[in-house]
């Protein structure tokens, strides 16, 4: 590696005391930064959506610090034991997944718990790290583009985890596995002809299982697609939010002062839907806000990927953060009723816990390739 | 490391960055559309599930006596209700619930079950305050107050007829409740709440419209006399094994129902057990054959043709006078009497004599000039007219038992009104349940010195030799008429069953009260008007003028009576001291003379 590729950053003599420390302990300065204003942001929103309990906002700045406590032990890890390691971590995580669907604890009628002693462990959330490495682990075994028998192979490899966890049921977990493993596969240079091939196979699969489905599935599909043809069911959570959103208007009602929130009618408030709230006080300005911490570390996380010196990495860096992304995209099209209704949390302000983990993991993955480069020997 | 194939990197980058941008300006495209464009819109549907217009319940205006006292008021509780899906989901509270309510569980159930469909349902109407706030404190999911407001009626069962009383919504049902609803009741406002998902009231925005509270009524009804003329008639009605009975007083001067009071009776407060025959102001909705009653106004009839007058002699014969194939009796045989006597001793041939000496006109417009057949004027709901049929079609045998008081019905307030006529010198003016602040309008419908004429011929009815000897109050000079009449049946009169009736005025010098006394079908053996109605009348008199601090007319009879150690009151001593002879003395100095001037003519 010459001069050049040393970071700017790297310069010693120059910064101050925290600074160095930060780059000693591999952290990544401005995703720390994004992550930062990002997670306090979700607080401010929390605490309106969570009816001002002091109680909720201790447990998630609790889960915050765990998250960021996991962000920084992965950030220590080399890529290369990482990289060993990818292939035990999914056979490990295969095999969970199985007992889960044998033994799992059933949680709001899915079966997605594990109970291991004195707390619960949800082995889909392991495998939205798991399945990018090891795709990743094993396209960058072999020279790119990969040869298109390679491709199915990792294709199987993302699928097969994708459809033990739609089993469970848990619609929104398996299609993010889905696409952190079309995301390696598209970044790993596989031939626009072969991209082109699967839409079409897809395109063309879609009419036959159309036909082949009775009608109560059909209109399960519609419903599914078009919430609101069901103002009683699903559509019910889409009109509140929209309302809710559409109330919000340029600068919002304020913070604390969400007539829709608080008198109880977006439901999941603070959970998959918190984004109504952050709409209905902050307004069009709160979210723009938002979309632009969202989008610095999107952008931050692509330029890591962008630099990554290996293969694995890059792959691993650029599905992590567009996985990160659709993410994004899923939850706040869901609730702004641009897509169906799909169980994902907006990541790191949404109340809960074991995303947030798993979020904050791949973060400091990011943060662990782009800062141990220089120090691989090439 | 294998780098990737540098010609596939920045593309794939390039496509990546560009999918990014997309979906961002996607996403802030769909925020502006929400946000600006259809803000409005979103925001009123966001208003429409929130923001609802509550009715606010309107105070309805108190009813109360002349005097100020209240005979309705209203009072603020609370309705039960609730959403029932959400009540049947806790069903863990019901026993508790339904226990506080003191309903039945099991009954509970079905309640809601069979309602699952709606969001409303009452539990329990009008509960107290403080049962409310205990089923509050229960947090019962689902169960909520709703405001409203209860009628109270202080007098309970003694202005029950007249006061009437509201439905379970506050609007009148029956008595003068419903004749004065109009007034009474408020105008509800209306507010605008802040309601969650739930449909409880979060915050008050704004008040819409205040409630307009209903305006207060002042009964003619004096508390009082009511109160005195309930007592007086429930036990007459007791002792007497009577069926029912009716008391009705009105104020001489202005036409205001002073007491009306009915027997049986209920409690307004609480209407579970009753029975729709309880519920009849008979005061007012019920007719009879006025009997002896209307004698004074035969009477009457006959002094204004000129024919007769107040010494005319009239040859009762043998107590039997045939009309046509119906016998005409008298209870005795009284010979030649004058006009005076046969009202004092109510002979039915003289009526009868007199009838037939007139045209069948004159005595029917006499009839109707002092009321009957038409409406008091009081307007009290549910209030008869009573029948008095056209004279054209009537006979020698019509004309004769309308003499005395059959073939035609009346109320007791359409007596008592068309005895004010004799009391007022011959006006006549509508009765009143609300207090007048001035006299109404009168008219003279009869001579003033026929009246007066007519007026001491009953006051010897008080006197002795008269019918109505106990109806006398001490200290005041009284007039009156007794009336005892054989109920009719299907297919003509019963042998055994009568309404005994008395009618009066007092004090006679100037009459200020007028007073009805009916009671149907005494069954203890007594049953004469001057034995049954008679005593109640006085009674309930003597308390009325005392009440009223009408100045007795009649000192020098208390004089003597004090003279003679003769007990102050009457009353007091109770019927035996109202059969004693009252002293011969006294009544020379004021009764008519008995004695006739100068007899012009024997019928």
């Amino acid at each position: 590696m010459n001069q050049k590729a040393i970071p700017v950053y790297a310069r010693p003599k120059e910064q101050g005391f925290l600074f160095r420390l930060l780059q000693r302990i591999h952290v990544d300065i401005p995703l720390l930064c994004g992550l930062l204003l990002l997670s306090t942001a979700g607080l401010v929103v929390l605490y309106s959506a969570g009816g001002q309990s002091l109680d909720v906002l201790m447990r998630q700045v609790m889960r915050l610090a765990l998250a960021f406590a996991v962000m920084l032990v992965l950030a220590q890890v080399h890529p290369q034991h990482l990289q060993r390691w990818a292939p035990w971590l999914f056979g490990a995580g295969i095999l969970l997944l199985v007992a889960v669907l044998l033994v799992g604890d059933i949680g709001k009628g899915a079966r997605r718990w594990l109970e291991l002693g004195a707390f619960r462990f949800q082995p889909s959330e392991m495998m939205r790290i798991a399945v990018p490495m090891m795709v990743a682990w094993y396209l960058a075994n072999s020279p790119l583009p990969p040869h298109p028998l390679k491709l199915i192979i990792a294709g199987v490899l993302a699928i097969v985890p994708t459809l033990l966890i739609a089993k469970q049921p848990d619609l929104g977990t398996s299609l993010l596995i889905a696409c952190s493993g079309i995301f390696v596969i598209f970044l790993s240079g596989v031939r626009w002809r072969y991209i082109i091939l699967v839409g079409s196979l897809v395109a063309a699969f879609v009419p036959i299982a159309w036909s082949l489905m009775h009608d109560y599935q059909r209109q399960r599909v519609l419903t599914f697609l078009d919430p609101e043809s069901d103002p009683l069911g699903t559509g019910y959570h889409i009109i509140q939010s929209k309302i809710a959103i559409g109330s919000g208007g340029l600068y919002g009602k304020g913070w604390l002062n969400g007539t829709q929130s608080y008198l109880d009618f977006i439901p999941e408030r603070s959970t998959d839907f918190i984004f109504a709230v952050l709409s209905e006080e902050f307004g069009l300005i709160g979210i723009l806000a938002v979309l632009a911490i969202y989008l610095f570390i999107v952008m931050r996380g692509l330029y890591i990927a962008s630099q990554a010196h290996d293969t694995f990495t890059r792959l691993l860096a650029g599905s992590l953060i567009l996985t990160f992304s659709v993410y994004i995209f899923v939850n706040i099209g869901m609730v702004t009723a641009l897509l169906p209704v799909v169980g994902v949390p907006l990541p790191l302000i949404s109340y809960g816990g074991t995303s947030m983990v798993t979020v904050m993991a791949g973060f400091g993955i990011l943060m662990s390739i782009h800062t141990h480069r220089k120090l691989v020997p090439t | 490391m294998t780098h990737n194939t540098p010609h596939t990197q920045p593309v794939r980058l390039l496509v990546v960055l560009g999918v990014l941008g997309a979906i961002t300006l996607l996403l802030v495209w769909r925020a502006l559309d929400l946000q600006i464009l259809s803000k409005d819109f979103l925001q009123d549907q966001g208003d429409a599930r929130h923001l609802r217009e509550v009715a606010t319940p309107a105070h309805r205006g108190m009813i109360t006596d002349r005097n100020g006292e209240p005979l309705a008021i209203s009072t603020p509780v609370d309705s039960v209700w609730a959403n029932p899906p959400e009540l049947l989901a806790a069903r863990a509270q019901w026993p508790r619930l339904a226990r506080l309510l003191n309903i039945d569980a099991k009954g509970l159930e079905r309640h809601l079950t069979s309602r699952v469909g709606r969001e409303f349902v009452y539990l329990k109407r009008n509960v107290s305050p403080d049962l409310a706030e205990q089923v509050m404190a229960l947090g019962v999911p689902g169960v909520s107050l709703q405001r409203g407001y209860r009628r109270y009626y202080p007098a309970g069962e003694v202005a029950a007829h007249v006061v009437g009383f509201t439905n379970v919504d506050d609007a009148g049902q029956e008595g003068l409740e419903l004749a004065y609803d109009e007034w009474l009741h408020g105008i509800p406002g209306s507010k605008r709440v802040i309601k969650d998902r739930l449909g409880r009231v979060v915050e008050n925005v704004e008040r819409v419209s205040e409630p307009l509270p209903g305006k207060d009524v002042a009964l003619s009804i004096d508390r009082r006399l009511q109160y005195l003329a309930y007592r007086e008639l429930k036990a007459a009605i007791q002792s007497s094994h009577a069926r029912s009975g009716s008391v009705v007083m009105l104020d001489v001067n202005t036409g205001e129902v002073l007491a009306l009071v009915n027997q049986p009776s209920f409690n307004p407060n609480n209407r579970a057990n009753l029975r729709g025959d309880d519920f009849r102001n008979r005061g007012v909705t019920d007719v009879f054959e006025p009997g002896s009653t209307i004698k004074p106004f035969t009477v009457a009839a006959a002094l204004e043709t000129g024919k007769f007058r107040p010494a005319t002699m009239i040859d009762t014969g043998s107590g039997l006078f045939k009309v046509g194939n119906h016998m005409v009796r008298d209870v005795h045989n009284y010979g030649v009497i004058d006009v005076s006597t046969v009202i004092q001793k109510s002979s039915n041939v003289g009526a009868t004599k007199m009838a037939l000496a007139m045209e069948p006109k004159q005595l029917w417009s006499m009839f109707s000039r002092v009321g009957f057949g038409a409406a008091s004027g009081g307007r009290f709901p549910g209030e008869m007219t009573g029948a008095l049929s056209g004279y054209k079609g009537w006979g020698e045998v019509e004309r004769a038992t309308l003499s005395y008081g059959y073939g035609l019905s009346v109320t007791p307030l359409q007596l008592a009104r068309a005895y004010m006529v004799l009391a007022d010198g011959g006006q006549s003016k509508p009765v009143s349940f609300a207090r007048l602040t001035e006299p109404p309008q009168s008219e003279q419908v009869m001579r003033p010195e026929i009246a007066g004429q007519v007026l001491k011929m009953m006051e010897a009815v008080v006197n002795a030799g008269g019918t109505g000897l106990s109806a006398g109050v001490p200290g005041y000079r009284v007039a009156g008429k007794t009336g005892t009449v054989h109920k009719s049946q299907a297919g003509g009169y019963a042998a055994n069953r009568y309404l005994a009736l008395f009618a009066g005025m007092a004090p006679v010098s100037k009459p200020r009260l007028v007073m009805v006394v009916m009671i149907n079908e005494p069954s203890s053996g007594e049953y004469y008007g001057g034995l049954v109605a008679a005593p109640v009348f006085g009674r309930i008199m003597a308390g009325a003028l005392r009440l009223l601090d009408v100045a007795p007319d009649d000192v020098q009879s208390l004089r003597t009576q004090l003279v003679q150690g003769d007990g102050v009151n009457k009353n007091a001593a109770g019927v035996a001291a109202q059969t004693m002879p009252v002293q011969p003395a006294v009544h020379q100095a004021h009764v008519s003379n008995p004695q006739p001037k100068h007899r012009e003519r024997v019928l």
